[in-house]
């Protein structure tokens, strides 16, 4: 058996919804992964300095204010400067169909909404991560 | 236990009996049954169920403990306030939405506000970018607040404020607008949500440490309690310790639990019992669980009057009431075939109103998905008014009393809630499980295990894990116009070019010094939003005072 995959499930902006990231987050857990939850309010800035430092494979996002525009692309963006796109970006929350293509296009690896299963999360991680 | 009830005992036993012997022909779907909190279904329900005293358990509504309703005629004296939360983009654009609703026969407004406003960031703050008039309306400075409060009667409508944090900020602007025309605060009729035990437990609008949190609450009684009488000066609200995922037990006994935390605050601050309790307001949640709902809310008031009565020795009824607003639950809408949505929510509310609620929002059946539609709100209006006008369930009080099982399920929540409240007693009261993430990690626990139960199709949601359908991606949502962060951002650097700058600094300073003193501070709030000081700058003061809250993150 291989290392255990290393995630970091963020809440960004000043959106105070985190039943879902937590409930994803404990699911992650008993499914055998590392989970480090952020808590509330984290910039893009402070995502990825805290995806570095603890090495992680993947980061998932949770946003459901509405402003996932403005706050999930500066994270592709900064995890490219430092060189670390290879990190799986995920997303989840309330996302409208419409902005799909534009996280895709900023390299969110997948949008997961309102009804999905975290063994569908979970499925996807572990065919996604080498 | 009379002969009547041993034969009746014997003959229930005997019908037992019978049935189960034929349960191996004619099995019933579940092995066992139990409501979303846990507490067991039996069969079924019967005189053997009632055993307390009516007079005390029950008695008359409008009287002590309130069981049966705060009201002696409950809804054949006036309906429930029909009150629907809305905000989104600019002041202008929630007006209009606010007068859209009143042409529908709305009674009450319900104001939802962004999530910078919410935290105390002017819109032209980093930390506002992209969440300006998201999640609500944008309201920067008194200005923004006389835009969205144009034209509409408030000495004749009553208007709630889901506020915590710069609830006195928010309500000092209210009455300002309201002295600008002519209306005394004396005539003011409305709620400030100024809950903020819950924001740390579920909903994240913090600002402020615990303790000047408390105290700014405090400062707002007091001052309503002499200048605006009418005001509900708290919302202590379940809604969002629910939509976190706890069950009905813990949204009622976490509130309460949070109520006595606020009561025995003001009493600390040196106010009478009887003096703050009967403003003192309730939020709940009406989830789908039915009839666990309807005793949820029978439940949550006879606690609360026994507490008030014995615990806290209230002299006054109205402070022992327990009067309380429902909002349809949430979490419970899904995106996939939202038009299903329409049928939970009418079947919350009718949960919410055979359990006495004193005002109601019906969710939209988008809401899984956007802010609510014209169409979606108008629906959700209009299943509060079927409700009210047409199919007959307002014409007698507490219809469902009496109901062996609803009775019985009453008595059942209200002796698991007081097991939560002693275990909180017992950990120093609510403030300081707060702070240990008792609370959180309960709730948390509960919305793992509610997940865990869709996954494994135990519990049916249908169109998610039942009866699914392929669909085309949903149309007509309403968007924020991107527009308003810019806008927003225009008008607050004209307005601060434009205001008497020398009189917004003398009273922030004046704002500060009293904050490092024991001092009521509302009304140096109300001098300071009247001098056109912006929510940033006086939560700013604030914060350089008060400092911030450092969240517990537990997992």
């Amino acid at each position: 058996m291989g290392k255990p995959i290393r995630v970091l499930v963020a809440k960004v902006g000043l959106d105070g919804h985190d039943r879902g990231a937590k409930v994803v987050a404990q699911a992650l857990k008993d499914a055998g992964m590392e989970v480090i939850y952020t808590g509330l309010r984290q910039t893009p800035e402070q995502v990825v300095e805290t995806a570095l430092q603890e090495d992680v494979q993947v980061i998932g996002i949770s946003t459901l204010s509405g402003a996932h525009l403005y706050l999930i692309p500066p994270v592709a963006r900064l995890l490219k400067e430092k060189n670390a796109s290879d990190i799986l970006l995920l997303s989840g929350g309330i996302i409208p169909e419409e902005d799909h293509a534009a996280l895709k296009e900023a390299g969110v690896a997948a949008i997961f909404g309102p009804g999905t299963s975290t063994e569908d999360i979970i499925a996807f991680i572990n065919n996604n991560v080498s | 236990m009379s002969n009547f009830d041993n034969s009746l005992k014997e003959k229930h036993r005997q019908w037992q009996i019978s049935v189960e012997s034929k349960l191996d022909k004619h099995p019933e779907a579940k092995s066992s049954y139990a409501t979303d909190a846990g507490i067991p279904i039996a069969r079924l329900y019967t005189p053997l169920d009632l055993t307390g005293d009516y007079e005390e358990q029950l008695g008359f509504p409008g009287e002590y403990p309130f069981t049966r309703g705060i009201q002696p005629t409950m809804y054949r004296g006036r309906l429930w306030t029909m009150r629907q939360y809305a905000g989104f983009g600019s002041a202008q654009e929630t007006n209009e939405r606010f007068k859209y609703l009143l042409s529908l026969g709305q009674t009450g407004l319900s104001v939802a506000f962004d999530l910078p406003t919410q935290i105390g960031y002017d819109s032209d703050h980093p930390f506002a970018m992209g969440e300006v008039g998201k999640v609500g309306v944008a309201i920067d400075s008194l200005e923004d607040m006389e835009t969205l409060l144009d034209g509409i009667p408030l000495d004749k409508v009553s208007t709630s404020m889901t506020i915590n944090a710069p609830a006195g900020i928010l309500l000092a602007m209210y009455i300002a607008v309201a002295e600008k025309n002519g209306i005394e605060p004396s005539k003011l009729r409305g709620t400030i949500q100024n809950d903020i035990l819950k924001e740390y437990i579920a909903r994240g609008t913090y600002i402020f440490p615990p303790e000047p949190s408390m105290r700014l609450i405090t400062d707002i009684f007091a001052y309503c309690s002499e200048h605006v009488p009418n005001w509900n000066t708290i919302s202590i609200s379940g809604y969002h310790i629910r939509e976190a995922g706890s069950t009905a037990v813990q949204e009622v006994a976490f509130t309460l639990a949070n109520a006595i935390a606020y009561v025995q605050a003001a009493i600390d601050a040196g106010l009478e019992v009887d003096q703050v309790a009967p403003r003192l307001s309730f939020f709940f949640n009406a989830h789908l669980n039915f009839f666990e709902e309807i005793a949820k809310f029978r439940s949550a008031r006879r606690v609360w009057a026994k507490i008030m009565k014995e615990r806290f020795q209230a002299k006054n009824p109205k402070s022992m009431m327990l009067r309380f607003h429902t909002q349809t639950a949430g979490c419970t809408l899904t995106a996939q075939q939202p038009d299903v949505n329409i049928l939970r929510v009418a079947f919350q509310a009718l949960s919410a109103v055979l359990g006495g609620t004193q005002s109601l929002h019906t969710n939209s059946k988008d809401e899984a998905l956007a802010l609510p539609s014209e169409e979606a709100v108008t629906i959700a209006l209009r299943t509060q008014q079927v409700i009210g006008y047409e199919i007959g369930v307002t014409d007698t009080v507490d219809p469902l009393g009496g109901s062996y099982f609803i009775e019985k399920l009453t008595d059942d929540i209200e002796a698991k809630v007081w097991e939560y409240l002693n275990k909180i007693e017992e950990k120093g009261g609510a403030v300081k499980a707060i702070s240990e993430g008792y609370q959180q990690k309960e709730i948390h626990s509960s919305a793992y295990q509610y997940q865990k139960a869709v996954e494994s199709g135990e519990k049916v949601v249908i169109g998610v894990n039942k009866f699914q359908v392929e669909e085309a991606p949903p149309s007509g949502l309403l968007r924020v116009n991107p527009k308003v962060m810019d806008e927003q951002k225009a008008k607050l650097a004209a307005l601060r070019r434009s205001r008497d700058n020398t009189k917004v600094e003398s009273s922030l300073a004046q704002l500060r010094s009293a904050a490092k003193t024991g001092e009521n501070l509302m009304p140096y709030i109300l001098t300071a939003v009247k001098s056109y000081a912006t929510i940033g700058e006086i939560t700013g003061v604030l914060k350089d005072v008060f400092g911030e809250y450092q969240q517990r993150v537990s997992l």
